[in-house]
């Protein structure tokens, strides 16, 4: 058990140069690993040679747990009073293409206090979907919903469940996996299925963005993921679809030890960064809070967002809410332009899937051109102020 | 109150770099720092303590030289810290991870409440948290940005949510984890660095917690790595050409024709 260097290893030193926790060394021409592995895998993955080898024990299923019997792709919905966050619509279309390869149905689980109208679930792709509605269920309260799921699964057996990784689905999801004592997956931005064996093929980024992993659940039910919001298009509405609405009663006990005592909202001014279709974000390169109103008149222009990097809000040009990047938001927006940001690889974390990128930088070796679509080489002071009017004229506002 | 903190000791972010090359991880050393939101919650159980009287402190799994995250955390005021360490704990997923530290915590004195990061810079999950609070049966708050109020084994606290915040109270023992809003981490004292000079850290092993077997390391993992690639980024990437004006007027009419603008 564990990890295994072979006879092909060869000493080249690849998996040396990959291992993220500096665990491996060259001893006289052969690769030797230190006792702070962590198994994860990215030397084998790296290794020319096929050298290296990570050995894996069954892990137990849990107790009378018959693989087989559980079925379909489940997408958990997650609704504000009659609204839907719009990932739950993004997995609809994700789940729908799971459940059509392998064959199965795909589902929404929604739970609430009954006001949410279900129809629009079928609309979205969804086979089935269950309904469990509750009073005690309207605040979405986290320990509550986990007790909720927890019995739907249990009751119904899916061999999928997908959740959005929002506060919410990232605080009751693990709660379920670990009383399920099943895997979960956090924040993937890919999902397939295999063809051989038809498990969930989960890939997130790790180490920041800069490592990608791909995570399966072999030997425990259900397959659980949490997946970044914004990755995935919410698929077409289709005006016709129907379907089967099963109402559960739920049985168990809904207490939660957490009282909700105020929910408080506080949008940041303009449009929430997270669901804006245009993004203007600045970085150091705008010099001064001056020069970052040229962001500001450009997002309001493109009726956009303002994002920032995080050196522009270390400098207090803007508040951390408008930060984008790792340790800040991770946005997708249909059109992102960065203003004298470097592209750092913590700034591309929270960017680098929005569907167009536009960049603006003087220095022509910035590390952002690699992931733009459309790059200016240039003064952003002077660019910038040039983009505005001859937006504005083509708006027709000149 | 008496306050243990999961602190995990993470590879030095700023030394995590693409070689453009051969487009593999490349580190310009092997520093090794506490994962950054841990920082916050450690911060957080020091400034509880100062506040409340009690105690502080640490634990953490991983390999041998974890310990010094554990002396760094004693520099800035935590009393005491345990490394958990064992061969048998390596290749854990986080459904192993929590289970190793509820074992853990389960042998250590009573305790009110423990605290957790966010997540983690190399795992970045955030999920260890609230299973761990699952296995010991005690509620968990997530994205805790304020500690209001502890009162009468109460705990009042701020929560963030995307749309804003939430107020909420809960009972103690709980877990909570923190984003790095709540607090700023001190810098270490010179009496804080003399103390962890002295420090010994106690490490435990599989045994030593009692940890069932089947339940640590690979053999509790119910999830697999199966694949590990750098991210690829194809672009097909236009630099316009130009003076400024024919440059940004590329542009606005790419846009355009995309029907972007
Ligand atoms: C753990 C960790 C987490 C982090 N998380 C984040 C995060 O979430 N988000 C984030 O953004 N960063 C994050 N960072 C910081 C990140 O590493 C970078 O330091 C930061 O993104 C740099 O911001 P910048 O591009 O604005 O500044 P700089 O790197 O200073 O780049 C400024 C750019 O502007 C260009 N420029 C200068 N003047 C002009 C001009 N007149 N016209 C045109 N171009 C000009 C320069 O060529 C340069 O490329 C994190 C770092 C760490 C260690
Ligand atoms: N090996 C570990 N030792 C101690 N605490 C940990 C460990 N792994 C995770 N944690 C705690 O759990 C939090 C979330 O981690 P993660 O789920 O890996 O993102 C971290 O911020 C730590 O507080």
């Amino acid at each position: 058990m564990g990890i295994k260097i072979t006879k092909k290893c060869i000493g080249c030193g690849v998996c040396v140069d990959v291992c993220p926790y500096s665990a491996i060394m060259i001893i006289e021409g052969m690769a030797v690993v230190e006792g702070h592995c962590t198994l994860c895998g990215a030397c084998a993955e790296a290794c020319l040679e096929q050298a290296i080898i990570i050995d894996r024990p069954a892990v137990k299923p849990v107790a009378e747990q018959d693989k087989d019997q559980w079925r379909g792709v489940w997408v958990f919905v997650e609704t504000h009073g009659t609204d839907t966050s719009p990932v739950s619509y993004e997995l609809l279309g994700e789940g729908r293409k799971l459940a059509d390869r392998l064959k199965t149905d795909l589902s929404a689980i929604v739970l609430g206090d009954g006001s949410y109208k279900t129809d629009d679930l079928f609309a979205r792709g969804a086979d089935k979907v269950y309904s469990a509605a509750h009073p005690y269920l309207a605040d979405l309260d986290t320990e509550i919903c986990s007790l909720a799921l927890l019995e739907c699964i249990n009751r119904y057996k899916p061999e999928i469940v997908l959740a959005g990784a929002t506060s919410f689905g990232r605080t009751v999801m693990p709660k379920v996996a670990a009383t399920l004592e099943t895997g979960l997956t956090a924040d993937c931005t890919g999902l397939d299925i295999d063809k051989e064996k038809g498990l969930l093929l989960q890939t997130r980024p790790t180490f920041g963005g800069n490592l990608m992993a791909t995570i399966v659940c072999p030997d425990r039910r259900p397959q659980m993921a949490t997946v970044r919001p914004h990755v995935f298009k919410q698929p077409e509405i289709n005006g016709s679809s129907q379907g089967e609405k099963i109402d559960v009663q739920l049985a168990g006990n809904l207490t939660s030890r957490i009282s909700l005592l105020d929910r408080v909202v506080e949008l940041v001014a303009g449009e929430k960064l997270e669901d804006a279709d245009i993004i203007v974000a600045g970085g150091r390169g705008l010099g001064s809070t001056e020069g970052f109103e040229h962001v500001k008149e450009l997002a309001r222009l493109l009726k956009g967002a303002v994002g920032a990097s995080r050196a522009v809000v270390d400098e207090g040009w803007v508040p951390y809410s408008h930060q984008v990047g790792q340790t800040g938001k991770t946005v997708c927006p249909k059109l992102y332009i960065a203003c004298g940001i470097s592209g750092a690889i913590q700034h591309l974390a929270g960017m680098q899937t929005s569907d167009r990128i536009v960049a603006i930088n003087r220095d022509p070796d910035a590390p952002i051109f690699d992931v733009a679509d459309y790059g200016i080489v240039g003064d952003v002071k002077e660019v910038l102020p040039l983009l505005i009017s001859s937006l504005k004229k083509e708006f027709g506002q000149a | 109150m008496d306050i243990i903190v999961c602190i995990k000791q993470v590879p030095g972010s700023t030394d995590i770099k693409i070689d453009p090359a051969t487009n593999t991880l490349i580190r310009d050393s092997a520093d090794a720092v506490i994962n950054p939101f841990d920082a916050h919650a450690v911060e957080a159980g020091v400034a509880l303590k100062e506040q409340y009287g009690g105690s502080v402190k640490v634990l953490s799994m991983g390999p041998p030289q974890a310990s010094e995250a554990i002396k760094q955390a004693i520099s800035v005021g935590v009393d005491e810290g345990f490394l958990i360490s064992d061969k048998e704990f390596a290749g854990a997923d986080t459904l192993a991870t929590s289970y190793t530290l509820s074992a853990a915590v389960r042998k250590m004195a009573s305790y009110d409440l423990i605290i957790c990061g966010k997540q983690t810079l190399d795992g970045d999950t955030g999920q260890v948290g609230p299973e761990m609070a699952n296995h010991l049966g005690i509620p968990c708050t997530t994205f805790i940005r304020k500690i209001v109020e502890v009162k009468d084994g109460f705990m009042k606290a701020e929560r963030l949510i995307e749309e804003g915040y939430e107020i909420v109270e809960f009972p103690l023992p709980a877990v909570i984890s923190v984003v790095k809003e709540l607090n700023e981490p001190r810098m270490p004292s010179i009496r804080g660095l003399m103390a962890a000079k002295k420090a010994e850290v106690p490490v435990w092993t599989a045994q030593d917690i009692e940890a069932d077997k089947e339940r640590i390391g690979l053999s509790g993992s119910p999830t697999w790595v199966v694949k590990t690639f750098t991210p690829v980024r194809e672009k097909n990437n236009v630099i316009f050409e130009g003076e400024p004006e024919k440059q940004v007027s590329d542009l606005v009419a790419r846009l355009r024709d995309e029907g972007i603008v």
